[in-house]
């Protein structure tokens, strides 16, 4: 059953990757085109989930946004379990100061408000930046300020393994400790990483969208999946046109997907 | 023939529900605690509500009919060429304290309000031509003003004054500061609530000879959250809202149909400008920023009209000058109304060497034409707006990027760095009288949008609208103040350092438990006859099982 499900899952994931990549030939409407005489307009055969309340094809803009949040969600994932790899394997390696200095602000990082400091970074940022630019440069804040998390499991796993047989072998073999480092520790600490990345992904997905629920998120007109979802604010709106909820389905079962790909078995050490 | 009076007897009854709806608790929300409740300091909104339940002028703007009636004043008398007014004295009227009333007591308002180690708002109206007035009590209920010069707007000066007892001091301001109000101010918890009883002394009677008011007290709720706001409207928790966004008076249209009150225009408009202040960067944005064709030519190529119809949901109406068409008394009526003419805009940076590659608009110097515009994050109706703009001014082969703030950020950069090129906002204007827009029209104000705190007009055209300003508040001529302010609408359309967008409508929500509501254009809209407010018995009883979400 769970195979199943796991092949069901993958199966999700990679249609979404292909409907993202082929948006543009998918549908003929341009995902910024406002068409100001068919606003909120429902379902119809050039409009298959409705347009919005500029006149703009939804499905255009699902697809344009699934891209960028698909794109981009995982580009956070691997700057922040890149910086937790670097930071958590070095501190479990060397132990002492650098242990406890790297749990100090692994601490100070979790306890922060992240949300604040994203939106003090962002309204620090220069204005003239294209929307690719600015969504870009937020994944990125979400990226380095998500390290926290993943390192502290980096971090505990590296100390397991230093004390593992074989470093203790490599120790033996007259080995540097940086090469056993990076030669031995790391590899074995694959399985950790790639947990922490699909764990993060849609952790990333779902900042995106509450920043851009809140208007801080994607910059008009480039949409998001978060973008797409603050349709959902207007009152009636649902009831209305039913195909509004589609963005949020798509989203709620890529999280669950994403749950479910996880290699879970390779994660234990 | 007997029956007819009684008949008219029965109407008037029914016809007027409040008369027999004394006591009860009137309820609403103000959008955050008040920074004071000293009247003479308020201003900030909610210190301003504060204010009108707790204290009174001496005279007050019937917001209905716009017309002035006599208030703690029965009557005056202008003399002097206009310089003098003196004003005859409600005879009876006591303070909350139970203190008697007296010309005294508005001889030491106008004393302390001026007094520059308090620094109130109000003190700087007063001062017409520079000069302090020169107070004069003829006997305990006749009080002779003197102004240096016939003061514009008077009525103005002496609606927002609250009168305080001679005894009063701003050391001894606090919850229990007496008023002339019909409320007072009983307790106050930070970020929760205000409450306010019966002023036990208050000086108006209603129906029978009882004084009012007719509620028993006033709770107002501070709630940032304005879909906790209306949540709470919906259960019966509060009794208005005074001003209502788009989507939510379409919610309430649906679930409260009766409650949702649409008044036409309001004063408040949406608006757009450049940033003149110079420091804008790259250098040749200033160039464009500073061209009056560059901004008539953006004017003409926004389609306001779907503005209003699409962002607002047909709740708004086209902006066409500086003054709302709700402010009949001083709108120029020969202003053209606003057009969008894609050509013509065209033609205007044509003349100023603009001209197109392609789809993409370039300067004389061949630099892209785009710029940022900045607004507030959290408002879905204004970034509606600013989505709309991007797509009207890329007709023209301008690429603009669009940037929501949080309105810090957002004050931050349009108040003390500048480091921003066009900004999309609204603006209140709680004062139909162009007095109200000095601290927006002259080059000197802080609240200039476009380039504030100027030491000398840059300008000949701002210059000209510094004059035009200074000199319709300083002539209690009607004719002459409609005159020189006409004309500054005339160089604000021509020169567009503000490029307005519509007006919205104002919307409100009046529960229909609240009897007397006569909604107004002019703040504070609901509740300005708050003594006449009158609740029904058992409203509110379901109270707030959502005060933790407050």
């Amino acid at each position: 059953m769970s195979r199943i499900l796991k092949r069901m899952a993958t199966a999700y994931l990679v249609l979404l990757a292909v409907a993202a990549v082929a948006g543009p030939w998918l549908t003929p409407n341009g995902y910024a085109d406002q068409n100001r005489d068919a606003i909120s307009a429902p379902v119809s055969v050039p409009h298959p989930l409705g347009t919005d309340e500029l006149g703009r094809d939804r499905l255009a803009r699902l697809l344009e946004g699934m891209r960028v949040s698909l794109l981009l969600a995982p580009a956070a994932s691997l700057i922040a379990v890149s910086v937790a790899a670097l930071a958590g394997v070095w501190a479990g390696w060397c132990g002492g100061w650098w242990d406890r200095s790297l749990d100090g602000a692994s601490n100070l990082f979790l306890c922060l408000p992240g949300f604040f400091v994203l939106i003090t970074a962002r309204a620090a940022l220069p204005l003239d930046i294209s929307p690719w630019t600015s969504v870009t440069v937020t994944f990125g804040l979400l990226g380095l300020l998500g390290w926290a998390g993943p390192c502290r499991v980096i971090r505990s796993a590296t100390r397991s393994l230093s004390g593992s047989g074989f470093v203790t072998a490599a120790h033996a073999r007259g080995s540097k400790p940086h090469r056993i480092a990076f030669r031995q520790v790391m590899p074995n600490l694959a399985p950790v990483l790639a947990a922490q990345f699909w764990t993060s992904v849609p952790l990333f997905l779902l900042a995106e969208a509450n920043l851009s629920f809140l208007g801080l998120g994607v910059a008009e007109p480039l949409p998001s999946w978060g973008t797409m979802l603050k349709e959902l604010e207007r009152p009636g709106l649902v009831a209305a046109q039913p195909a509004v909820l589609v963005p949020v389905l798509l989203l709620a079962l890529c999280v669950a997907s994403l749950q479910v790909v996880i290699p879970v078995r390779q994660v234990s050490l | 023939m007997l029956l007819r009076p009684a008949l008219l007897t029965l109407l008037v009854w029914f016809v007027s529900p409040a008369a027999a709806q004394w006591g009860g608790t009137i309820r609403f929300a103000v959008q955050g605690d008040p920074k004071v409740t000293h009247p003479w300091l308020a201003a900030d909104a909610p210190s301003h509500t504060v204010a009108y339940l707790t204290s009174a002028g001496l005279i007050r703007i019937h917001r209905v009919t716009q017309k002035v009636e006599p208030w703690l004043a029965t009557s005056w008398k202008w003399s002097d060429g206009g310089r003098t007014i003196t004003f005859e004295l409600r005879p009876g009227v006591r303070f909350s304290d139970g203190s008697p009333f007296s010309a005294e007591d508005v001889r030491s308002t106008l004393a302390g309000v001026l007094d520059p180690a308090l620094a109130s708002p109000h003190a700087a109206v007063l001062q017409v031509g520079g000069k302090p007035p020169e107070v004069t009590v003829v006997n305990p209920h006749k009080v002779a003003i003197r102004f240096a010069a016939p003061p514009a707007g008077w009525e103005r000066l002496f609606g927002d004054l609250a009168i305080l007892p001679a005894k009063s001091t701003v050391a001894g301001a606090s919850a229990a500061l007496a008023g002339l109000g019909p409320f007072v101010l009983t307790s106050r918890k930070a970020g929760a609530s205000l409450t306010f009883a019966r002023n036990p002394h208050y000086w108006r009677m209603g129906h029978g000879g009882r004084a009012l008011p007719y509620a028993d007290g006033v709770e107002i709720s501070i709630q940032t959250n304005r879909e906790i706001e209306l949540l709470r409207f919906e259960r019966g928790e509060l009794d208005f809202i005074n001003k209502l966004d788009p989507d939510s008076f379409r919610r309430l249209t649906a679930s409260h149909p009766a409650a949702a009150r649409n008044l036409g225009p309001s004063l408040d408009p949406e608006i757009m400008w450049f940033n003149q202040t110079g420091r804008v960067a790259p250098a040749y944005k200033d160039a464009w920023f500073r061209s009056r064709n560059f901004r008539q030519a953006i004017s003409l190529a926004i389609r306001r009209a779907d503005l209003a119809r699409i962002a607002w949901q047909s709740l708004a109406t086209v902006a066409d000058g500086v003054v709302s068409p709700a402010n009949k008394a001083w709108v120029n009526t020969s202003i053209a109304p606003a057009r969008f003419d894609l050509t013509a805009a065209h033609k205007l940076l044509e003349k100023d060497g603009f001209r197109l590659a392609g789809t993409r608009l370039l300067d004389r110097l061949g630099n892209p034409v785009e710029f940022s515009l900045i607004t507030n994050a959290g408002n879905a109706t204004r970034q509606r707006m600013a989505t709309l703009i991007q797509q009207d001014l890329k007709a023209l082969g301008i690429e603009v990027r669009l940037a929501a703030l949080d309105f810090p950020s957002l004050v931050e950069r349009i108040s003390r760095t500048f480091a921003y090129d066009a900004c999309l906002l609204g603006q209140n204007n709680v004062d139909p009288d162009p007095n109200g827009l000095m601290n927006i029209w002259l080059s000197s104000a802080p609240n200039n949008p476009w380039h504030p705190q100027q030491a000398a007009p840059a300008t000949e055209w701002e210059a000209s609208i510094d004059r035009l300003m200074h000199a319709q508040s300083s002539t209690a001529d009607a004719s002459a103040r409609r005159k020189y302010f006409a004309q500054v609408q005339e160089i604000a359309r021509t020169e567009q350092p503000v490029i307005y967008l519509i007006y919205k409508n104002l919307l409100a929500a009046v529960s229909d438990r609240l009897g007397n509501a006569q909604p107004s254009l002019l703040y504070p809209h609901v509740f300005w006859n708050i003594d006449e407010l009158a609740v029904s018995p058992g409203a509110g009883s379901a109270k707030t099982q959502l005060s933790s979400l407050r």
